[in-house]
């Protein structure tokens, strides 16, 4: 029965380029995690939407439209953030209004296109199933840039992180770091939308990362077991919504979901 | 001018335009003013959430053949309590937050799925329900609509005084002996409502728009809480106003579309103003 999921092609592409989202949305996604940046992280995720809306009316390549949009989206954030001053409220409104406007835009460039509803549900929801080769190859060499950027930038972005003065004061450049994140992030979240949908990519992002922080606080170790629980959740998933003919938006999510409640509730027993 | 008013009169033509209009209005309403508090609670992140709940809500009741606005309110209502209880004093983080609705995002795929492989036209109810159908609306939804937009405001008032103490001073308003936590919980219930309300203005996926973004643009405008909430809520009445128009009068452009567009350049219209006046 398992075997007879690699006797197809679309199997074996959608377990390769599943895996590979996994690795890069749980290496991410702990970083999310750790600086609390799920709502940007969430928008930018959804403003993919527009951007694949957009190249599919004017005949891009769908990829661009996904890479480019969230890329502006993070640096719209970038710009919009205050003076360092205390404007959580205000800077989370700009998020939303930055998403929902965003949102709006998609709807209109699906409703121009005269593209079906079910094209649109694609870009939303994601469609595991229908992954080409090329699509294997490109979100290799993405996957690969962005494991290279996260090495390069993550000692000094854990310690900006996780106190931003004493790190300002040893001269870290914490506003530079802040911005590049939020480009990896955009990068990543297009990279894995086009497979996953731009709705669900935030579960692969943050319910693993969010599990394994319950788990451990040390870096090194987190972000292993946060790969390791996306790559579990994403195979279990691809191989239920084979057998069941179930969507794998939903497998994926519910596996993520029931592992981090259950991890939950044990460390509250624990304590 | 002339224009204009013939314009005016042409809107009140058509009955959809004017349940349109009148269910927008109250629902706008009811969304400044929650809105205008989410922003100050710094809770912008539920109402994201709240758009994902509500699409599989409403998702849900359709796959069980029910009434689409049942599942939007019982979904919106019962994870705003959830998120409620999570957290301490009735506010839960961005993070567990962000995972419940991911998963109830999740569902409802398989809700979209279901109704899809069921009725054969999921497409057209998921678009329906992610980006709303004002135009839709007849003489008893308008009434729902308007009744429930009203109860939103009531209650809003009737709590407004120790929610605002315990949103700009926690610390302080619980040694007061402000129910901080029965507040918290309170008033998650009411964006929950005020959620479920405007998904069927302008959609689950678009809901922030007329949530948050006023709030936003009240917030940027000034410092007074009540004018705050005045503004809040006179932004996301003009901006449906101003959006149900606009896609009256070009009707390529949907009506959800329309508001939130408005809706985001007078946020943009506030923010260049404060940066002006900060200077």
């Amino acid at each position: 029965m398992i075997l007879d999921l690699f006797a197809y092609q679309f199997m074996v592409n959608a377990f390769i380029a599943g895996t590979i989202a996994a690795v890069i949305a749980a290496v991410v996604g702990w970083y999310v995690v750790l600086r609390r940046e799920t709502f940007a992280a969430h928008t930018l995720a959804l403003i993919g939407f527009p951007g694949a809306a957009a190249a599919a009316l004017f005949g891009w390549p769908v990829a661009l439209g996904y890479f480019v949009v969230p890329g502006l989206g993070a640096l719209a954030m970038v710009a919009g953030r205050g003076r360092g001053e205390a404007r959580a409220g205000v800077e989370t409104a700009t998020v939303g209004t930055i998403q929902a406007l965003a949102l709006a835009i998609g709807y209109l460039l699906v409703t121009l296109s005269h593209a079906n509803l079910s094209a649109a549900q694609a870009m939303l929801f994601g469609s595991f199933l229908g992954i080409t080769s090329t699509q294997v190859v490109v979100l290799t060499a993405v996957g690969v840039g962005i494991l290279v950027a996260m090495s390069c930038i993550a000692r000094p972005l854990f310690f900006a992180s996780v106190d931003a003065d004493v790190a300002e004061a040893r001269g870290v450049p914490s506003r530079a770091l802040a911005a590049a994140f939020l480009l990896i992030v955009a990068a990543t979240v297009a990279a894995v939308s086009q497979i996953t949908g731009a709705l669900l990519v935030f579960a692969l992002l943050v319910i693993p990362a969010a599990t394994a922080q319950r788990l451990t606080a040390r870096p090194g170790r987190g972000v292993a077991i946060a790969v390791v629980i996306a790559v579990a959740v994403t195979w279990a998933g691809l191989a239920t919504s084979y057998v069941a003919d179930v969507p794998i938006g939903f497998t994926v999510t519910s596996y993520a979901f029931a592992l981090f409640v259950l991890v939950r509730a044990l460390s509250r027993l624990a304590r | 001018m002339s224009d204009v008013l013939f314009l005016g009169l042409a809107v009140f033509d058509h009955a959809f335009m004017r349940y349109a209009l009148i269910a927008g209005t109250a629902v706008a309403l009811a969304c400044g003013l929650v809105g205008y508090l989410m922003v100050l609670r710094g809770q912008v992140f539920m109402g994201d959430a709240m758009g994902h709940v509500a699409f599989t809500g409403a998702l849900a009741s359709l796959a069980f053949g029910l009434d689409a606005r049942l599942g939007l309110f019982v979904a919106c209502v019962a994870v705003g309590l959830v998120l409620a209880g999570m957290g301490d004093r009735g506010r839960a983080g961005d993070t567990e937050t962000g995972i419940v609705f991911s998963w109830v995002l999740g569902l409802g795929v398989l809700l979209l799925s279901v109704v899809a492989s069921s009725g054969g036209a999921g497409g057209a109810a998921g678009a329906r329900v992610l980006f709303g159908s004002i135009l839709g609306l007849d003489a008893a939804r308008t009434t729902w609509a308007v009744a429930i937009a009203a109860a939103v405001v009531i209650a809003l008032i009737a709590i407004a005084r120790p929610l605002l103490f315990a949103t700009l001073d926690e610390a302080v308003a619980a040694a007061r002996g402000v129910p901080v936590r029965l507040l918290g919980f309170a008033f998650l219930a009411i964006v929950g409502i005020a959620a479920a309300e405007a998904a069927q203005v302008v959609g689950a996926l678009l809901l922030l728009g007329l949530l948050a973004t006023p709030g936003g643009t009240a917030w940027r405008l000034t410092t007074s809480p009540y004018a705050g909430l005045a503004v809040s809520a006179a932004a996301a009445v003009a901006s449906t106003w101003a959006g149900l128009l606009l896609s009256f009068e070009v009707p390529s452009l949907p009506p959800s579309v329309a508001i939130i567009v408005v809706a985001s350049a007078l946020y943009a219209g506030a923010t260049l103003l404060d940066r002006v006046r900060a200077r």
